[in-house]
C-alpha cells in the first residue's frame, strides 16, 4: 500500500551534502525552512502541537517533524479533528501512521455536534463545516491548551492566503485579525503570545502543490491511497464527482452510484471532496499528471467554491 | 514543459538541480507592478484553466483593460484592500521555469509602506524596481533604492516599464538608464541590470520583443533564471544559531540549528559563542541521515567531542574567524507600529535565536528615505527609519549587517503587547561595550514590569464610607488577576491597622494618611503591580499629590459615587449611626467634609449600577487606558 514506484521508476533522494561547494536545490531549501519554523516553535512555544488532517500536506509535515527533532522523536502531539465523515481509508492510513512512528495522537471530535447529529447532507457543507470542524478545532485547542498549532496550509492554495504570515497570531477567540498579524523579517520570528492566545504555524507556507508532490516523490513518502487512481464507486454532484464511501450517503430518486477511475487532489469530508477522472496510479503518473495539468487544486474542495474572499472570511471565523 | 512526457526521469532530474531565488518588486502605484507579475505567472504557466477563467470574468467586470485579461488582477489581495483598490501589505508569489524556482515578495508602492518593503526585502536576493518608461527616474524610485541598498540587497534590476507608451525609444531607454546608474552607484549599488520591457505586451519579460531590437541584454526572465545566488554567503566563514539543543537520551546530545554562513565538515574546530570555547565537530546530521558536511542554508544537527555546556542563543563558528561579542551598539530601526519607539523604554530584541531585553538611548537622527537626509528626532514613527544607540541586558553575538543578515538583523517587541514593533540593523559595537564584562544594568520599573507582561498603574478608589470601594475594587482584583495581571489592593481599613495604626482621623493625621498610601502605591508601581488603593480620601489635594507622584497615565480616579443618605442607609458597620451618637468624631460626611472629585476618571453612580457593573465600567477603562486588552 506504500510503495508507488513502478518497476524501472527510482526517485533521485535529497542527498546529503558532502562538499562545501554544494548548491542547495529549492527542495532542500524549503524543507530547510520548515525544519527551521519547527525547531523555532518547539524552543520557544509552551505547548505546540501538529494539526495532522491525513492529508498530502500532513505527510510531508510530518516526514519534517521526524527529520526536524531526530534522534528524537517530535516533541508535541498529533492533532486529528475527525468530523466523522472523513473516507475510511484515511482513518485507516491515519492509524497506521501513528502506529509505525509512535506518535502522541489525539482524534478530537465535537461531541455535541455529533449528538445533534449535524451531517453535511440535511445541514449543508456550511453548517457542518462550521460545527465538526472549525468549532471542533477550537474546542480541541482550548480543552488542551495549545498555543501554538502546526498547519499545513500553502500560500499558493488561494489569493488570499498569499499575504499569510508564517506564525499567524490568533486571539483567544481564535479570531484572526489582519490589523494585529506581525510583520516577519529575514528568519527572525516572534512567537510571543499571552492572555489565550495562539499561534497558528505554517512551516510549508512557500511550498507549491508541484513541490509538494517533488518532495513526496523524492523522498518517497506515504500518502493516502485515495490520491492513487482507481475504481471507485462514485455519483455526478454540482459538476465533479463524489465517491459514495459507505451507506450513509443518501443517493437521490433514480441515482445509482457508478464505478470510475478516479482520483482525489485534496483530501477533506467525502461527501464534500470532489475526485477527477484520472489514470495517474503511480507517483510518476501524477507528477505527469500534474505538469500537464489546467485544472487548480481548490477545484476539488466544494467548501470554498463561493467567490475568493471566502476562505479569508472563515479564517476571521477561526478557520484554520 | 512538454518535453517531461518523453523523459519524466530526465526532468525530475533537471528538477532536481533547480534553485531557489527569492526577490523582491517594487514601484509607484501604476507603474505595472501587478501585471508584470501578472504575466510572470501565466508565462511560467502557473496560472490554470479554472483561474483562467475566472480572471477572464473578473477582468470583464473589474479590469482596467476593456475586458481584455488584466493580470493585475491575477495578484490582488485581501477583499478590504480590493475594495480600496490598493495593496497594503506583503504577498508571496511563487512559480518556476525548467531553472529555478521563484519567490516574489509583491510589495505596495505606496508611500507610507515602508514597513512592507522592508519586510519583503529582508528575505530577498535580488530586487525588481519598476520605473514607468514615461516618467523616468522619480522620488519613489529612489525610496526605493533605498530601502533595497540598506537591507543589503546588492543586485538590482531596473524594469523600464511601458516601453510601449514611449514608441520603444531607445533614447528613452537610455536616458533612464544613465539617471539611474549615476544615482544608483552613489548609494553604493553597483550590481544593476537594466530592461526596457511592457509587462502589458509581455516584451522583454519572457520574450525577446522586436520593437527593442537595440536592446542586447537578456530579457528579465532569462536574468532572473541566472543570476546568481547564495554563493556569497557560502564563501563566507562558517556560522551555525544554536535553535534547541537535542538530548532525547544520556548518549545523544545534539545542537539543532541553521547553517547561516560557511560550511562545517565533521572533524573539523569550532568555537562556540559568547563562551569562546573550542570544540571539534563529531558528527553532522542533516534530517535523519549522517553527512561530512554542510553548508549555509541547512538545518542541522551537529555533535561535538567535548561535553560542552551549549544553550539556545548560542553560535558555533569557524575558530580563527569568530564573530565578537558586545552589548552596545548603533543600528538603523525602523519603526513598524503605530505607537511611537520611546527612548528609554525597554523592548525585547530577538536577534538571531537570541532574546534580550534592549532599550534605545537615544536617537541619533532619523533618515528622509528620499534624499537620505539626516533629520533630528526625538521619536520614530510608524514607517520611520532611525539610526539609534542601543543599550542590552546582555551581550550578544553579533556580526554588522553588512556582513551578515542573520547575525545583524533583530527585530524588536513591545513587552506588554507583544508586537513586533520594530526591525533593526547592526552597524557597529560601541566601543565602551566590546569585549568588557557585563555588569548587571539597573533594573527599572520597565523591566520589572515588563517581566509581568502589564503596564502598573495605581486605581485609585475615592468615596464616602459604605460607598462600596472595597466591595467594587475587590471584585476589579478578582478580575484582573483572573486576566493574568499582578494587583495589590490597598485598603483603608486594613492600613490603618498596621502601617498607619499611629494616626487618628484629624485633618493633619488624614493627609499623612494618604500621603503614605500614595508613597505605598508608588513603590508597588514601580515594583511593576496594578494597585487598587480603596480609601475614602475626602481632600481633592492629596489626591492631587497622589497623582503627582505617579507618572502620566499611571493613575486612575475612580470615584464611587453614592449620595451621603443611600451610603447612610447600607451602614454595613454601623458607623453612621455610632457618629450620628456622637460616639465617633470627625467622621466623613457627618462632622468632617467630603470634596467630590471634579474630573474622575471614572465615575459609577452605585444607585443605578449594581458593583459587578460598576467593576465592568472601570475594566472597560482600563482596556481603553490598554492596562487590559480589550476584545
Ligand atoms: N501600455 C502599457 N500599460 C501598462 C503596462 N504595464 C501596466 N500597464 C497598465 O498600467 C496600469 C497599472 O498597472 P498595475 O499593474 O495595476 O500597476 P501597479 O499599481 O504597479 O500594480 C494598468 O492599467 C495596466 O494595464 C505596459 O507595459 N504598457
Amino acid at each position: 500500500m506504500y510503495s508507488h514506484m513502478q518497476p524501472g521508476e527510482r526517485p533521485i533522494s535529497l542527498k546529503a551534502v558532502n562538499s562545501l561547494h554544494a548548491r542547495l536545490t529549492h527542495l532542500q531549501r524549503l524543507e530547510a525552512e520548515a525544519i527551521h519554523i519547527m525547531r523555532e516553535v518547539v524552543a520557544e512555544c509552551e505547548r505546540p502541537v501538529m494539526l495532522y488532517s491525513i492529508g498530502k500536506d500532513s505527510s510531508v509535515m510530518l516526514h519534517i517533524a521526524l527529520k526536524a527533532f531526530h534522534p528524537a522523536p517530535p516533541p508535541f502531539p498529533f492533532l486529528h479533528v475527525d468530523t466523522t465523515w472523513k473516507f475510511r481509508e484515511m482513518i485507516a492510513f491515519r492509524d497506521e501512521a501513528a502506529r509505525r512512528h509512535g506518535l502522541d495522537l489525539i482524534v478530537h471530535i465535537n461531541q455535541e455536534g455529533l449528538a445533534s447529529g449535524i451531517n453535511p447532507f440535511t445541514h449543508g457543507s456550511n453548517v457542518h463545516t462550521d460545527v465538526m470542524k472549525t468549532q471542533a478545532l477550537r474546542q480541541a485547542l482550548d480543552r488542551y491548551g495549545f498555543d501554538a498549532a502546526f498547519g499545513g496550509a500553502r500560500r499558493d492554495e488561494e489569493k488570499s492566503r498569499a499575504k499569510e504570515r508564517i506564525f499567524s497570531i490568533r486571539s483567544a477567540q481564535h479570531r484572526w485579525d489582519p490589523k494585529r498579524q506581525r510583520p516577519e523579517l529575514w528568519r527572525v520570528y516572534n512567537t510571543r503570545t499571552r492572555d489565550g492566545e495562539s499561534l497558528r504555524v505554517f512551516p510549508l507556507s512557500n511550498w507549491t502543490e508541484l513541490d509538494v508532490w517533488q518532495y513526496i516523490y523524492v523522498e518517497q513518502i506515504p500518502i493516502v491511497p485515495l490520491y492513487f487512481a482507481r475504481e471507485r464507486p462514485v455519483v455526478r454532484r454540482a459538476g465533479t464527482w463524489i465517491m459514495v464511501d459507505d451507506n450513509r450517503m443518501p443517493l437521490e430518486p433514480g441515482e445509482t452510484p457508478q464505478s470510475k477511475m478516479v482520483r482525489f487532489r485534496t483530501l477533506g469530508c467525502y461527501p464534500l471532496t470532489g475526485a477527477i477522472e484520472s489514470d495517474a496510479s503511480s507517483l510518476p503518473d501524477i507528477l505527469r499528471e500534474m505538469l500537464a495539468t489546467t485544472m487548480s487544486e481548490r477545484q476539488g474542495r466544494v467548501i470554498d467554491h463561493d467567490q475568493s474572499a471566502s476562505m479569508e472570511k472563515k479564517k476571521v471565523e477561526g478557520y484554520f | 514543459m512538454e518535453a517531461f512526457d518523453a523523459d519524466l526521469e530526465g526532468y525530475l532530474r533537471s528538477h532536481e538541480r533547480k534553485d531557489l531565488l527569492r526577490f523582491i518588486t517594487c514601484g509607484s502605484v501604476d507603474d505595472g507592478k501587478s501585471t508584470l507579475i501578472g504575466r510572470l505567472l501565466y508565462e511560467s504557466k502557473m496560472i490554470f484553466e479554472d483561474q483562467l477563467a475566472a480572471l477572464a470574468a473578473d477582468s470583464r467586470t473589474m479590469g482596467t483593460r476593456g475586458g481584455e485579461l488584466d493580470f493585475a488582477l491575477l495578484v490582488d489581495g485581501l477583499s478590504a484592500e480590493r475594495e480600496q483598490g490598493i495593496t497594503i501589505d506583503v504577498a508571496y508569489r511563487f512559480f518556476a521555469t525548467e531553472k529555478r524556482k521563484f519567490i516574489v515578495a509583491d510589495t505596495p508602492g505606496h508611500e507610507q509602506y515602508t514597513r512592507n518593503m522592508v519586510t519583503g526585502a529582508s528575505t530577498a536576493d535580488l530586487a525588481v524596481i519598476l520605473i514607468d518608461a514615461r516618467k523616468g527616474v522619480l522620488t519613489q524610485t529612489r525610496r526605493h533604492s533605498h530601502v533595497v541598498a540598506l537591507l543589503g540587497i546588492r543586485r538590482v534590476v531596473l524594469a523600464v516599464n511601458k516601453i510601449d507608451l514611449v514608441d520603444y525609444s531607445s533614447e528613452v531607454f537610455e536616458r533612464i538608464e544613465r539617471d539611474y546608474r549615476e544615482f544608483a552607484r552613489r548609494i553604493g549599488l553597483d550590481d544593476v541590470t537594466c530592461i526596457p520591457i511592457s509587462a502589458i505586451h509581455g516584451d522583454n519579460v519572457v520574450r525577446r520583443a522586436d520593437a527593442t531590437r537595440w536592446y542586447r541584454g537578456p530579457t528579465l526572465l532569462e536574468h532572473l533564471e541566472t543570476v546568481p545566488v547564495g554563493e556569497d554567503l557560502a564563501a563566507r566563514p562558517f556560522r551555525m544559531l544554536v535553535q534547541w539543543v537535542n538530548r532525547p537520551s544520556q548518549d545523544f546530545r545534539g545542537f539543532a540549528g541553521v547553517v547561516v554562513s560557511g560550511g562545517v565538515r565533521v572533524g573539523e574546530a569550532v568555537r562556540i559563542l559568547p563562551s569562546g570555547r573550542p570544540s571539534t565537530v563529531a558528527r553532522v546530521l542533516v534530517g535523519d541521515t549522517d553527512a561530512q558536511a554542510a553548508v549555509a542554508g541547512q538545518s542541522i544537527t551537529l555533535t561535538l567531542t567535548d561535553e560542552i555546556d551549549i544553550s539556545r542563543g548560542d553560535v558555533l563558528a569557524a575558530p580563527d574567524a569568530a564573530p565578537p561579542v558586545a552589548d552596545q551598539f548603533e543600528a538603523t530601526v525602523v519603526w513598524m507600529h503605530e505607537q511611537p519607539l520611546l527612548q528609554g523604554r525597554s523592548y525585547l530584541m530577538k536577534i538571531g535565536t537570541k532574546t534580550v531585553p534592549a532599550t534605545v538611548s537615544p536617537i541619533k537622527y532619523k533618515l528622509n528615505v528620499d534624499t537620505l537626509e539626516h533629520v533630528a528626532a526625538r521619536t520614530l514613527e510608524l514607517n520611520d527609519i532611525g539610526v539609534c544607540a542601543l543599550e542590552l541586558a546582555q551581550p550578544v553575538v553579533f556580526e554588522p549587517y553588512a556582513d551578515s543578515r542573520d547575525l545583524g538583523g533583530f527585530i524588536l517587541i513591545d513587552r506588554v503587547s507583544n508586537a513586533t514593533v520594530g526591525a533593526g540593523l547592526l552597524r557597529f559595537a560601541l566601543r565602551r561595550s566590546q569585549n568588557v564584562h557585563w555588569q548587571a544594568l539597573d533594573v527599572d520599573k520597565v523591566a520589572r514590569a515588563g517581566l509581568k507582561g502589564q503596564k502598573p498603574c495605581v486605581i485609585w478608589f475615592t468615596g464616602l464610607s459604605g460607598a462600596g470601594k472595597s466591595t467594587i475594587a475587590n471584585l476589579v482584583e478578582k478580575r484582573l488577576l483572573a486576566l493574568g495581571r499582578h494587583t495589590y489592593l490597598l485598603d483603608g481599613d486594613n492600613v490603618r491597622h498596621g502601617l498607619n495604626k499611629d494616626l487618628g482621623f484629624t485633618d493633619a493625621d488624614r493627609v499623612e494618611n494618604i500621603r503614605r498610601v500614595a508613597e505605598v502605591a508608588r513603590l508597588m508601581v514601580d515594583a511593576g503591580l496594578i494597585v487598587l488603593v480603596s480609601f475614602i480620601s475626602p481632600f481633592r489635594s492629596e489626591r492631587r499629590m497622589a497623582r503627582e507622584l505617579l507618572g502620566e497615565g499611571e493613575f486612575l480616579e475612580v470615584f464611587v459615587d453614592t449620595p451621603l443618605d443611600v451610603a447612610e442607609g447600607r451602614d454595613p458597620k454601623g458607623l453612621y449611626k455610632k457618629a450620628r451618637r456622637g460616639e465617633l468624631r470627625n467622621f466623613t460626611g457627618v462632622d468632617s467634609p467630603y470634596e467630590m472629585p471634579e474630573h474622575p476618571d471614572v465615575r459609577v453612580d452605585t444607585t443605578r449600577l449594581s458593583a459587578e457593573d460598576a467593576a465592568g465600567v472601570i475594566l472597560e477603562r482600563l482596556g481603553r487606558t490598554g492596562v487590559i486588552d480589550v476584545e
